[in-house]
C-alpha cells in the first residue's frame, strides 16, 4: 500500500477524535491505578496536536517532518510520563521515513517497529510491568515476525494489533511495576493498565486507516 | 467538587499569571515560554542555579520555593504532570550564571524522563552543566532495600531548602548535589490520607474512601496508599507515622532532627498542630532533639485532606544549610 503524509495527518486526526471519545473511559481505568487523569493529559497533548495539524502542517507533506512535529508538539504540550514516551516514538518512526512524501509496505512495518522500540527503551519497563509496554512489545515482535515472513503490510499490522490487544488485556492481571501505580502492589490487580489502553487504542486506529486505505486503492 | 475557576483548561495559566502578578518584586515568567518562572532578583555570578519542578497543584511546591536561599526558577507542569523538557531548558539557560544548574524533582517515572531529557538538551545544544537530585523521602512507597523506587512528597522541601543554602554559600555543582543527596538520604516522610481531591478537569475524586476511614501512605497525587483503615485519633496516626520512619531510619538519642508537619490541602492547621503535638511529645520520649519545626502547607495536593510528617536527620553541615535565610513569597525564614 502507498501512504502518504497527507494520510499521516488523517491518523493523526483520528487519534484527535478517538482520544476525546475515550477520554473518560481512561481517567476512570486511570482513577483505580493512579491520579486518575490519564484521559485529560492525552487530550491536552492531542489537542495541542490538532492545532498543529490544522495549522503549521496544513500543507507539509514530508511524512517525516508530521510526524516529528507530532511528537514534539505532544511532548511540550504534555510533559509527564507519557510525553516523553510517544514524543520518542513518533520521533523513532520518523527516522525510518525521514526525507519521504509517499511510503511503502516496508516504510510503514519498519515505522512501527521503531515506534514501539523507541519507547520501550525511553520507558526502561519489561513486558508484565502493567504498562504501554504490555501491548507495545508483543505488537512489535508479532509486526517484525509477521512481516518477514509475508511482506504484506496490512496482514502483518492486522496480526501485530491482534497480540497487542492481548497483552492491553494481560495487564488486568498482573501487578503493577513501574510508575506511580506501581507503589500499589497487589492492590493494582484486577485493573487494566490505562497506558497499555491508550497504546492499544492508537494501534487499532491505525488499523482502521490502513484497512479504509487498501480498500479505496484496491 | 466546588472550585473557584474559570475554564478547567486554564487553570494552570491564570494560576500562573496569578502569581506573578501577586510577587512582581520575587518571580517572572520568561517570554519564551509561559511555563517557564524565574526569579525576578539578581543572582551573582558563578552561583550554582537551583531548578525545581514538577506538577501543578502542590501549591506553595513548586513556584512558591522560588526566591533568596532556594530555588533560582522553576518549570511548572500540568496538574500532577511533570513539565516537559521546554520550560527546564528555558529555565536552564536564564539561571546559568556560569557554574552550571541543579535540577531537583521528586522521583517519578513523568520527572525522571522530562528531567533527563532537559538535562541532555542543556548538554548538547547550550554547553550548560547540569546536575540532578531526585527526592525519594516516602518510606510508605517502596521497601527500605529499594530506596531508589521511592517516590518524593513534602520532604522535597528539605532538599530544596538544603540544595538553595549550599548554593549560597557558593559551593560547586558536584556540591551542591551532594548535600542535596545528603539531605535526602537523611529524610523520611509517612503521610496518612483522610480526603480525596478532584481534578478540575475529570470533577471526579482522585480515590475513594468513607467517612470514617483513613488511608496510610497515600501518595500526594492521590495515589492509593498502603493500607486502608478506621480513621483514628491525632495520636495514634502521629505514633503510627513516627513509628514507620524511626524503623525506616537510624535516629539515636541526643541527635538532632528538623520536623515537617505537611497538611496536604484541606487539613486545618489545628490539626496539624495536634498532631505535631503527639511528634514532639515520642521525640522527646526518645531524647531526640528537635532543631527547627514547620508546620503548614508545604507541599499540598488541591483540597486532598491528611497529611505527612518528614524527619530530616542533621549534621553540622546540613544544620548550617537549615538555619541559611530565606525569602520567598510562600515562605520565608530569618
Amino acid at each position: 500500500m502507498e501512504f502518504s503524509a497527507k494520510d499521516f495527518k488523517d491518523f493523526f486526526k483520528a487519534i484527535v477524535t478517538m482520544v476525546e471519545e475515550e477520554k473518560d473511559y481512561l481517567c476512570e481505568l486511570d482513577r483505580k491505578l493512579g491520579d486518575g487523569d490519564h484521559g485529560v493529559t492525552m487530550s491536552i497533548g492531542w489537542q495541542a496536536v490538532n492545532e498543529k495539524l490544522n495549522n503549521e502542517l496544513l500543507e507539509e507533506e514530508d511524512c517525516a517532518k508530521v510526524s516529528i512535529t507530532v511528537g514534539k508538539t505532544f511532548l511540550s504540550a504534555v510533559g509527564s510520563s507519557v510525553g516523553p514516551l510517544y514524543a520518542t516514538g513518533f520521533m523513532r518512526g520518523a527516522k525510518v521515513v525521514k526525507g519521504k512524501t509517499v511510503v511503502n509496505d516496508n516504510d510503514l512495518a519498519e515505522y512501527w517497529i521503531a515506534f514501539a522500540k523507541g519507547i520501550k527503551e525511553r520507558g526502561q519497563a519489561e513486558v508484565g510491568d502493567k504498562t504501554m509496554i504490555d501491548t507495545l512489545e508483543p505488537f512489535y515482535i508479532a509486526l517484525e515476525k509477521a512481516f518477514a515472513e509475508t511482506p504484506d503490510f496490512l496482514t502483518a499490522f492486522t496480526k501485530a494489533v491482534s497480540e497487542a490487544k492481548k497483552g492491553m488485556e494481560s495487564t488486568k492481571d498482573l501487578v503493577s511495576k513501574k510508575g506511580r501505580s506501581s507503589r500499589l502492589g497487589e492492590r493494582s490487580v484486577g485493573a487494566q493498565d490505562p497506558g497499555a489502553t491508550s497504546a492499544f487504542f492508537i494501534l487499532s486506529t491505525f488499523l482502521d486507516i490502513a484497512k479504509e486505505r487498501t480498500a479505496t486503492a484496491s | 467538587m466546588k472550585k473557584l475557576m474559570n475554564d478547567p483548561k486554564n487553570v494552570v495559566e491564570e494560576m500562573v499569571e496569578g502569581y506573578v502578578k501577586a510577587h512582581p518584586d520575587y518571580i517572572k515568567q520568561l517570554p519564551e515560554n509561559d511555563r517557564a518562572l524565574v526569579t525576578a532578583r539578581e543572582t551573582s555570578d558563578g552561583k550554582v542555579g537551583i531548578l525545581i519542578g514538577g506538577g501543578s497543584g502542590h501549591e506553595p511546591g513548586f513556584l512558591g520555593y522560588v526566591g533568596d536561599g532556594m530555588a533560582d526558577g522553576v518549570a511548572v507542569g500540568n496538574i500532577f504532570a511533570s513539565p516537559s523538557p521546554d520550560p527546564i531548558l528555558e529555565v536552564t539557560k536564564a539561571i546559568d550564571k556560569g557554574a552550571g544548574v541543579v535540577y531537583l524533582y521528586g522521583n517519578y517515572a513523568g520527572d525522571v524522563m522530562n528531567f533527563g531529557m532537559a538535562a541532555e538538551m542543556a548538554d548538547l545544544e547550550e554547553d550548560i552543566q547540569v546536575g540532578m537530585a531526585k527526592a525519594s523521602d516516602d518510606v510508605a512507597s517502596a521497601p527500605k532495600a529499594e530506596k531508589e523506587k521511592r517516590r518524593g512528597i513534602a520532604g522535597e522541601f528539605f532538599i530544596y531548602k538544603a540544595a538553595g543554602a549550599a548554593a549560597d554559600f557558593g559551593y560547586d555543582l558536584n556540591e551542591v548535589v551532594r548535600v542535596a543527596n545528603k539531605a535526602n538520604d537523611n529524610t523520611r516522610s509517612m503521610g496518612v490520607g483522610l480526603s480525596p481531591c478532584y481534578l478540575p478537569q475529570t470533577g471526579k475524586p482522585s480515590f475513594e474512601i468513607e467517612d470514617d476511614e483513613m488511608e496510610i501512605g497515600l501518595g500526594h497525587h492521590g495515589e492509593p496508599g498502603i493500607e486502608k483503615g478506621p480513621l483514628e485519633t491525632a495520636d495514634r496516626v502521629a505514633d503510627r507515622l513516627v513509628q514507620d520512619i524511626l524503623a525506616d531510619i537510624e535516629i539515636n538519642e541526643g541527635d538532632n532532627v528538623v520536623v515537617l508537619v505537611n497538611g496536604l490541602g484541606s487539613t486545618p492547621r489545628m490539626d496539624l498542630y495536634i498532631v505535631f503535638r503527639r511528634v514532639e511529645q515520642i521525640l522527646s520520649e526518645k531524647g531526640i532533639k528537635i532543631y527547627r519545626s514547620y508546620v503548614g502547607d508545604y507541599i499540598t495536593s488541591l483540597e486532598m485532606g491528611g497529611c505527612s510528617v518528614t524527619l530530616m536527620k542533621l549534621d553540622d553541615e546540613l544544620t548550617k544549610m537549615v538555619d541559611h535565610p530565606v525569602d520567598c513569597p510562600m515562605f520565608v525564614q530569618k
